[in-house]
């Protein structure tokens, strides 16, 4: 058997079109991976009777010469996003048996190029969460344990994303980042991770936590597989109101372009302490990487980012407790019975929505009342405008700004389930660049003293994925970075 | 200020979720601990900027026309609904 796993997209497409194996033979591969795979608890809903009967279409479309961009790719979706016909749980006991009538747009994309729904992935409920602890399903595992043989988690939210593909279950997935639901999971896991620019794909059809903040992206092997997603979801859908119109470059061409003359910030403020040393020795050989390459690396300041956690804990709370309020037992499967409306509406959420959901849509409620609206909700959004601003000035003087995804490597499982305010400061290097809208990526560099990966973050300037992905590819290049975690969850 | 179990009694009751006993008691000192170190925004002076509630290019939003152009999923849209008839959705009696 030929080692699927281990090939990227572009060269899958390059062997499919030498006929080298079947669409079929592909899908059948990915079947069997998905099932040999069930305990790491990545996929929710596997759907291998639609990619075996798409598998046949796609060999035909290869045989007759009309084969399109992602022809016959096995791609795993994250559930947040809607695919007509096929339960869509947001990993909450509330939409446990919610079965959409429509697609989403950037998964309709996709399929109109040819890929095929492997199945759809596990994440932290409601993509709340940093580690896939907070799904109704159940925790996923990350691939890679750690040196001490214990479990770790693969982040989150997007967790069963990011450990499919570097579990070689499916070519790519789909994930969303409110705050670096992607960056991080990619960086613990090892793989590849983008959230473009806010507007550049179409939210229509992602279920909702905080709009103006979520975006969808791809989490890949490669930096290449990367652009090739991209290309395929980012469109302008004038079903959601923020999908911009901007020209929507070849951004597969960028991940071959020269960093040349490129002028790369580093924050001064990244230096502060709490970065794990192996992550800080890393951030320094990437510096190396390229300046080598012929860039040029330049200090930076953004003098308000530490408010951005504090800041962003305001403002995604606030619109998922307005986002979620549509769950109240009449439209959406679950329901609680009760005497009267009120009551009904009250056991329905209680016991339909897990602890760090109702966490968020109660400290939501609280930002949003009467007589603290000024002091939170409106003081945040002004904040924000200072961390935007910020970010501007910076791409006054930088092409992109470089340095780590995440403040340490995978945790252990269950290590930050009790502290929600310690899981919520992973996410400090990844959330300021939700709250600009700006697009950033992870990419691997290496692996730490506990055999975990690290991932370097970029962030580019609005509606310039491109400068970052030629970085992302030079980087790449030079930290050869091997996705092969011992694959303990094969049961020989 | 510190979020007492009365407090999140409140909030609980805006946000439409009943709560234990002993959710109460957790949720109080979650949210108290969170809404502490929220509190650091207090630090920064904001006076005179203009609050920014998305980034993305207001000038880009553009008005479409005010017409029908889809439509008629009554069947699919009631198809998740825990309790329904003759295409309605089902709730408990709301006015006495």
């Amino acid at each position: 058997m030929k080692e699927f796993s281990t090939l990227s997209i572009k060269e899958t497409i390059s062997s499919l079109k030498n006929k080298d194996f079947s669409v079929s033979e592909l899908i059948d591969f990915h079947i069997s991976s998905m099932e040999n795979g069930r305990e790491l608890n990545a996929f929710i809903t596997e759907t291998s009777d639609i990619a075996r009967k798409k598998a046949i279409v796609c060999d035909q479309n290869y045989s007759k010469g009309e084969d399109k961009p992602l022809e016959g790719i096995p791609i795993g979706i994250k559930d947040m996003f809607c695919t007509k016909g096929v339960k869509t749980t947001a990993s909450s006991k509330m939409l446990e048996n919610f079965i959409p009538p429509y697609e989403s747009t950037v998964t309709q994309n996709l399929w109109d190029d040819g890929a095929i729904l492997l199945g759809k992935l596990n994440n932290d409920e409601f993509a709340m969460g940093s580690s896939n602890e907070t799904s109704f399903f159940g925790e996923v595992k990350n691939p890679w344990k750690n040196s001490m043989d214990n479990f770790t988690v693969p982040g989150g939210s997007s967790g069963g994303s990011a450990t499919s593909v570097a579990a070689g279950i499916g070519l790519a997935s789909l994930g969303t980042d409110t705050g670096g639901s992607i960056r991080q999971p990619a960086s613990f896991t090892g793989t590849v991770g983008l959230k473009p620019t806010y507007g550049r794909c179409s939210r229509w059809g992602i279920i909702a936590f905080a709009s103006s903040l979520d975006q969808a992206g791809p989490i890949t092997k490669t930096v290449r597989d990367c652009a090739l997603l991209l290309n395929s979801i980012c469109s302008y859908d004038p079903k959601d109101s923020t999908s911009s119109q901007k020209k929507i470059p070849d951004f597969e061409k960028a991940t071959d372009e020269s960093i040349k003359g490129m002028k790369i910030g580093i924050p001064k403020e990244y230096e502060a302490d709490g970065i794990s040393e192996d992550i800080i020795e890393y951030i320094e050989k990437g510096k190396e990487w390229l300046v080598e390459s012929g860039a040029e690396i330049i200090e930076i300041s953004l003098p308000h980012i530490k408010y951005a956690l504090p800041c962003y804990y305001i403002i995604a709370p606030a619109e998922a407790s307005s986002n979620l309020a549509r769950y109240d037992g009449v439209k959406f499967t679950h329901r609680v019975d009760a005497e009267n409306i009120i009551d009904m509406y009250e056991e329905t959420r209680s016991q339909g929505f897990g602890d760090e959901v109702k966490r968020r849509i109660m400290i939501g409620t609280y930002v949003l009342s009467s007589g603290y609206y000024d002091a939170y909700y409106l003081k945040a959004q002004k904040v924000r405008a200072m961390i935007s601003q910020d970010f501007k000035e910076a791409f006054s003087k930088v092409d992109a700004i470089y340095g780590p995804s995440t403040p340490s490597t995978a945790f252990e499982l269950g290590d930050k389930k009790k502290d929600p305010l310690e899981m919520y400061l992973n996410d400090v290097f990844t959330v300021p660049v939700n709250l600009a809208g700006l697009p950033a990526m992870s990419v691997p560099v290496g692996l730490d003293k506990k055999n975990l990966p690290i991932g370097m973050q970029l962030i580019g300037n609005s509606f310039n994925e491109e400068s970052i992905l030629s970085i992302a590819s030079c980087i790449e290049k030079s930290a050869k970075f091997d996705l092969n975690p011992n694959r303990w969850w094969i049961n020989e | 200020m510190a979020i007492d179990s009365k407090l999140v009694e409140r909030i609980a009751k805006l946000s439409r979720i009943s709560l234990t006993e002993s959710e109460v008691k957790n949720l109080s000192s979650d949210l108290d601990n969170i809404l502490n170190w929220i509190e650091q925004l207090s630090e920064l002076d904001t006076e005179g900027i203009n609050p920014v509630f998305s980034s993305f290019d207001e000038e880009e939003i553009k008005y479409r026309s005010d017409e029908i152009n889809d439509g008629g999923y009554r069947e699919d849209i009631i198809s998740n609904a825990p309790l329904s008839e003759d295409g309605f959705f089902l709730v408990p009696k709301v006015v006495d």
